[in-house]
């Protein structure tokens, strides 16, 4: 089955709570350039998200993958070039009120003063979306989707770090989401809480059809449930293909960066390429 | 130059958050738990420090006032002095003071590290507005309890007055002709001038202090110069405001 067949077969949205469908949405970034002062963090990047696919933005720490992500949520503005969630400028509230959009933060970013179940049902309530009692439902049965229900009643400050990313993304959820973003989901992980974040992204592609997202350097999660996968280096976009396309790649930055050695025969000081983005 | 810019900047942005706060005025109702919890923050936990602070402004006051005007055989009019003094000037002023010093900065501190620890970016993106959810109430918080507080610092400072005119034997006057000079001279008018000005300053330090702390970036250490930065220019507009309140109330 080919990549464009696998998207388009699950390009409507399916809501977590009613089972109602909605169109997924697509993301386009086109020639964007961000600068920080004299700082280039991204330089001319392009490219398409398709409706319904989980694409992986992958590359070295300061790359500029976190910056990207915030522009597709909306959250920077772009020193050149635009980005378009199904059409729209991602920035304007207008946008937001079309098109729901939820990011998963990389350190949760949960409001410390409210208990987990009020971090999810603050969404809602805000958009009134529903009765109090409509809320409970839809906060309980998130919190069932990520294992959490007994969690309802802590505070993020008592959460571990796996708990705190499953929160957030139970907030998320919660949104009813047509375009997930995920910043960084296993990163402070163990292996196997890592798998089961990568699980759940998954499984919520399978099961509501979302379009995701996905900022990580977690190898195993790029190239297990990625539709695409997208490499970041030094502000610029040097790859772009399927997990297959990456795992058969001879660039020697790509395969340098995704099959690290470890001399433990003559451990040194390694001298670190210095990230070339000023 | 650059201290020009930044001065501009930080007025426009918080006109800018002003007009955004007020947009989503008619939210105020549904927002009835976070204003009753912002009544409590401003209001109840103030009250204590301002209540001790009043009732020894009150107290000095009337021992520099008996010192002063013994000389002119004045001593009866210290009730008028303490009374005045109270209502127009530094009731609403030593408050506003203590609300920037204590409240103010509480307000900040936690804006600043919400907007730190992504909170703020995360309201952002649920398109919950932080001006509507983190503003609206701490301003309109802030319009409410000032009138409550002013009234029990005036009170509190009046009393403090009158425990040192009666029994600190250099003031040596009675309660009686302390009261009586302070209703005689003291008018509705001049405690709701007082209201009046407080009501500004109140609001100003509860704006500055919110546009603040949600432009921090950066880390920890920008949240503890954030607060000091929002306190610093909260006490200098208490003091530009005051004269051209006062001049306009006039």
């Amino acid at each position: 089955m080919s990549d464009e067949t696998i998207v388009s077969s699950c390009s409507k949205t399916r809501n977590p709570f009613t089972g109602a469908e909605a169109d997924a949405v697509s993301v386009k970034v086109e020639g964007l350039s961000k600068k920080f002062g004299s700082l280039a963090v991204l330089r001319n990047i392009s490219f398409d998200v398709r409706p319904g696919e989980i694409f992986v933005i992958m590359g070295p720490s300061g790359s500029g993958k976190s910056v990207l992500l915030r522009h597709i949520a909306g959250l920077e503005t772009p020193t050149s070039g635009r980005v378009t969630v199904d059409g729209l400028d991602p920035t304007l509230e207008e946008t937001r009120d079309r098109v729901r959009l939820a990011l998963v933060f990389q350190e949760g970013a949960l409001f410390n003063s409210l208990s987990v179940y009020d971090n999810l049902a603050l969404y809602p309530r805000e958009h009134r979306s529903g009765g109090e009692k409509a809320i409970r439902e839809k906060v309980l049965h998130a919190l069932k989707i990520l294992s959490l229900e007994k969690s309802a009643d802590q505070f993020p400050s008592e959460l571990s770090g796996g708990m705190k990313k499953r929160v957030s993304i139970a907030r998320a959820l919660v949104m009813e989401p047509q375009l997930l973003l995920y910043d960084e989901p296993t990163s402070e992980l163990d292996p196997v809480m890592g798998a089961t974040i990568s699980e759940i992204i998954a499984t919520l592609k399978q099961e509501y059809s979302v379009t995701s997202i996905v900022v990580t350097h977690d190898r195993e999660l790029a190239l297990t449930i990625s539709t695409r996968v997208g490499i970041l280096m030094a502000g610029k976009l040097i790859s772009l293909g399927t997990p297959d396309d990456l795992k058969n790649t001879k660039e020697p930055r790509i395969v340098d960066f995704l099959n690290p050695k470890i001399d433990i025969e003559h451990p040194r000081f390694k001298v670190l390429e210095t990230q070339d983005i000023t | 130059m650059k201290q020009i810019n930044m001065v501009l900047e930080g007025a426009g942005s918080m006109v800018l958050l002003l007009v955004r706060a007020a947009s989503y005025a008619g939210s105020l109702p549904r927002q009835w738990a976070r204003f009753v919890e912002q009544c409590y923050l401003i209001g109840y936990t103030t009250l204590p420090i301002v209540a001790i602070l009043s009732f020894f402004i009150g107290t000095v006051l009337a021992l520099e006032a008996g010192y002063s005007m013994e000389g002119f055989g004045a001593k009866e009019f210290i009730g008028s002095l303490v009374g005045l003094s109270m209502a127009r000037e530094l009731g609403p002023m030593m408050t506003s003071v203590l609300l920037a010093g204590r409240v103010g900065s509480a307000i900040t501190a936690e804006l600043a590290s919400m907007k730190v620890y992504h909170e703020v970016d995360a309201l952002t993106t649920m398109n919950i507005p932080a001006a509507k959810i983190l503003v609206l109430p701490r301003l309109a918080a802030a319009l409410v309890m000032m009138p409550v507080l002013i009234i029990i610092a005036n009170i509190v400072g009046w009393f403090g007055g009158s425990v040192v005119a009666r029994y600190v034997s250099s003031v040596g006057i009675s309660s009686e002709s302390y009261f009586a000079a302070l209703r005689h001279y003291t008018k509705f008018k001049d405690v709701m001038n007082g209201m009046a000005k407080a009501e500004v300053f109140g609001f100003v330090v509860v704006l500055v202090c919110c546009n603040i702390g949600l432009n921090t970036r950066g880390g920890p250490r920008e949240i503890g110069a954030a607060v000091t930065r929002a306190v610093v220019v909260s006490l200098i507009l208490i003091l530009i405001l005051d004269y051209f309140v006062t001049k306009l109330l006039m």
